[in-house]
């Protein structure tokens, strides 16, 4: 049994700061005289970064999943949203959040810092409702962009003007709503900052191709949450890159996640936020899950090389390009969300399981956990036929129910009564103590 | 009166199979109210909607996970059991993620020639939603002619979108008679009236309303009319529900579901380019809440409808795990109930425990005061 030596991540530190700062930032934006504005993680940031440097957004679901994590707090912002009448299905996040801004509690301390406008886009049906019923609460103005037209293989002008067409108009709408002027160079910036911050991330995702894996999942959503934050930031593009430098070093030096790797896998879908302990469970088994569609693709943006092998985008900086007007730097953006590999499941599946197995090829899988999450219909969209795509190829595929955000839907043991059965299945006996869990 | 459309929406298959065998076309199986039947109707195809048969049934669990609304899951069900089995082709217009599983998954296992996905603007309130849908339009003409192997032309197109506008106007003029202090048909009536027009050519469909339009006009039911309700939610061609409902001390005046009201409100208007009055009727169409925002811009038109119809009460329906309702559940019933509109809610799987219902549609219609009017 080979025994890798591992130690913590140097960056870590800065990640916990930087987080900590777009979410202060946030709460003191109005003190400085700053706009604030709420949407979704898959928002255009860029968009409203045209309008000043003073800029700050809080997006829904991150900031939900931090709610989720403090399962007494969370508990009672579903339960607010409950009081109000919403059904108990809804999606998991958005419930955690409405009840945040109906408590007006803050999860970072303090009271929920009301937002000076809603900015969103929608490709899940409870994208645009979401916002929809903040702006109402609030009072607030509200902007919404469609960006469901389709899997990006089949994206043509007709497809791609209808969003930069609505970019377009969202910038007119935010011009009007702020009475600010636009800056063009603030929102080609941004983009540029965009694009890098995206494709780095899909460079770090690559090195876990080498075993045994630099980085475990768990740490990962640690990691590709700044991606959800503010995917347009410099911040966040400068530290990606500086992860990416540090995890080549990982490599270089045979420092390994786990230590005791012996069988690697990859999940499906956001996690149980209350109970990321099933992964150090899991490291018992000398298992690690080096990753996910999910948080690979969630922001990270990729594409398909010419030898069939999944890597990063190049960047338009990287191919020479330079985005000199509005209307330019507006469709690389639409464009290059659209590649988005977490985009494209919601109109086949099959498009999903495809990308799925080739991870499961190039970051040599030896099997696949599927979190059928109660809690997002977005994610789970499609996951049954997941489901039947990958064990049609051969890859051992287990699932277990959960909620991302409701902890009132996870049954702890019986997922680790299938956790452990999935081991055996694949072979794979406990190498030590469990890790407290069960 | 009613007995040609029960007939039809009862035996809906065998209508088809017959229809296919007269035309010597092919028909094409349809995935939400959204999907713009004139273009299929005018390549001389069938368009007929796919619905449940509201029987429990455990085929699509490896299919669809269990959060996803029953409607869907009942949907798929007859495909897989093979049910639609004369579909040669099917289409979806970009719907919730719920019934688009029903698609993608009916797609990938069970044989059709022809699987076309529509990807129909979620965002109906801005102006690119014209062009930008008239477009995709242009695309599924296009695969519609592959596939059939000839050119649509326009004149056939509008011919097409004359006879459903035809059809659009002649249920409007069967609802315009349930305004009446009587209505001279029931809500079972008209439910049905509206799901059989699914199912068949709406040739027929049109001829047999012609048939009884002047009839119903002089008609009167040997029924009390009681208690004047609406109702409003998620997808519904749950008969035996109407039916308890009406047994009860009430009857259904009037409704807004996809497949009610809204699948027939508004016609296509006529300006010269064909195509695009095709998609901008689908836009301007009472909206599906999945693409109501960022104004609510159905409330309005649902508040508008209660007040014509002179409604006493309004149950809200909603399939079990079905988002795009339940976003608009809680402002919903607030909007009713602060226009002095009493709302029942009640949810809804593949069957429904009518006896339960039946005691809350009982105990509602007591709060309504509707049993004074005995
Ligand atoms: S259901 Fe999932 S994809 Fe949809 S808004 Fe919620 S978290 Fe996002
Ligand atoms: S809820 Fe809306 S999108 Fe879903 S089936 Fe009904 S009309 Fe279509």
């Amino acid at each position: 049994m080979s025994e890798y030596r591992s130690e913590p991540l140097k960056c870590w530190p800065r990640a916990k700061e930087l987080r900590l700062k777009y979410y202060q930032d946030y709460q003191k934006a109005r003190e400085r005289g700053g706009i604030r504005w709420t949407g979704g993680a898959w928002s255009f940031d860029a968009i409203p970064a045209g309008l000043g440097r003073d800029v700050y957004n809080i997006t829904g679901e991150p900031y939900a999943a931090s709610i989720a994590f403090d399962r007494k707090l969370s508990t009672e912002c579903l339960e607010a949203a409950e009081a109000k009448g919403w059904a108990r299905d809804l999606c998991s996040y958005m419930r955690n959040y409405w009840g945040s801004m109906y408590l007006g509690k803050y999860a970072f301390g303090g009271e929920y810092p009301d937002p000076d406008f809603c900015f969103q886009d929608h490709i899940c049906c409870s994208h645009a409702k979401w916002y929809q019923h903040v702006a109402e609460y609030k009072k607030i103005p509200y902007f919404c962009i469609d960006v469901s037209v389709g899997p990006y293989k089949d994206v043509d002008e007709n497809r791609l003007m209808f969003v930069v067409n609505q970019m377009h108009e969202a910038i007119e709408w935010l011009e009007k709503t702020t009475g600010r002027k636009y800056q063009d160079e603030l929102l080609i910036e941004a983009v540029e900052n965009e694009t890098r911050s995206t494709a780095t991330w899909a460079e770090v995702c690559c090195l876990n191709m080498n075993k045994p894996a630099p980085l475990d999942e768990k740490t990962m959503y640690s990691l590709y949450v700044h991606g959800t934050l503010a995917k347009h930031s410099k911040d966040v593009a400068d530290f990606y890159e500086e992860l990416r430098d540090e995890v080549k070093y990982r490599i270089d030096n045979h420092i390994a996640a786990v230590p005791n790797e012996q069988c690697r896998l990859m999940s499906d879908t956001q996690p149980p936020w209350g109970f990321l302990k099933i992964f150090r469970y899991l490291e018992g088994y000398g298992a690690i899950s080096v990753g996910s569609l999910y948080t690979f693709g969630l922001i990270g943006i990729w594409e398909t090389k010419p030898d069939g092998s999944w890597g990063p985008r190049p960047t338009p900086m990287q191919k020479g390009e330079k985005i000199t007007t509005r209307d330019q730097a507006l469709r690389v953006l639409a464009d290059w969300n659209l590649s988005k590999p977490e985009w494209q499941h919601f109109y086949d599946p099959n498009l999903k399981t495809e990308m799925m197995l080739q991870i499961v090829k190039q970051w040599q899988l030896d099997g696949v956990m599927l979190h059928l999450n109660r809690g997002c219909e977005g994610l789970s969209c499609g996951i049954m036929e997941n489901r039947l795509g990958i064990a049609k190829a051969g890859v051992p595929v287990m699932t277990f129910e959960g909620n991302m955000g409701d902890e009132r839907e996870f049954d702890e043991k019986r997922v680790v009564t299938r956790i452990d059965s999935f081991m055996e299945t694949l072979g794979i006996k406990m190498l030590g103590k469990p890790a407290g869990i069960g | 009166m009613f007995t040609k459309f029960h007939e039809w929406y009862k035996n809906r298959h065998d209508y088809a199979r017959a229809w296919r065998e007269q035309n010597d076309g092919e028909v094409v199986g349809c995935f939400c109210s959204y999907v713009p039947e004139e273009l299929i109707y005018a390549a001389g195809l069938l368009p007929v909607r796919v619905l449940g048969s509201h029987e429990p049934q455990d085929v699509t669990e490896p299919h669809i996970f269990g959060m996803f609304c029953p409607f869907c899951r009942d949907v798929l069900a007859q495909g897989l059991k093979g049910r639609y089995n004369y579909l040669k082709g099917i289409v979806l217009a970009q719907s919730c993620l719920h019934l688009r599983q029903a698609f993608t998954s009916w797609r990938n296992h069970v044989p059709a020639d022809f699987a076309h996905y529509i990807y129909f603007p979620n965002k109906v309130q801005t102006k690119h939603a014209y062009s930008y849908y008239h477009g995709e339009l242009v695309k599924f003409r296009k695969a519609l002619e592959e596939w059939i192997g000839r050119a649509i032309s326009d004149d056939s197109i509008k011919a097409a979108a004359e006879l459903y506008n035809e059809n659009r106007r002649l249920m409007r003029e069967v609802y315009e008679l349930r305004k009446a202090a009587n209505p001279p048909l029931t809500g079972l009536e008209a439910m049905i009236m509206v799901a059989s027009s699914y199912f068949v050519d709406k040739k027929d469909h049109n001829a047999e309303l012609k048939r009884i339009l002047p009839e119903l006009k002089s008609r009167t039911l040997e029924r009390e009319t009681g208690g004047r309700l609406m109702i409003v939610g998620s997808e519904n061609d749950d008969t035996e529900f109407v039916q308890m409902v009406e047994s009860v001390g009430a009857t259904v005046v009037v409704d807004d579901h996809c497949t009610g009201s809204r699948y027939f409100w508004n016609a296509t208007e006529f300006s010269g380019d064909v195509m695009q009055d095709i998609a901008n009727r689908y836009i301007d169409r009472p909206p599906c809440p999945t693409k109501d925002w960022e104004e609510r811009s159905r409330f309005p038109h649902v508040l508008q409808l209660a007040r014509e119809y002179n409604v006493d009460g309004v149950i809200l329906i909603q399939q079990k795990f079905c988002d795009p309702h339940e976003c608009d559940m809680v402002p919903l019933k607030e909007l009713l109930n602060n226009n002095d509109l009493p709302t029942l809610f009640l949810e809804f799987d593949v069957t429904v425990p009518v006896g339960q219902f039946r005691i809350r549609v009982e105990a509602f219609l007591e709060m309504l005061g509707v049993e004074e009017l005995f």
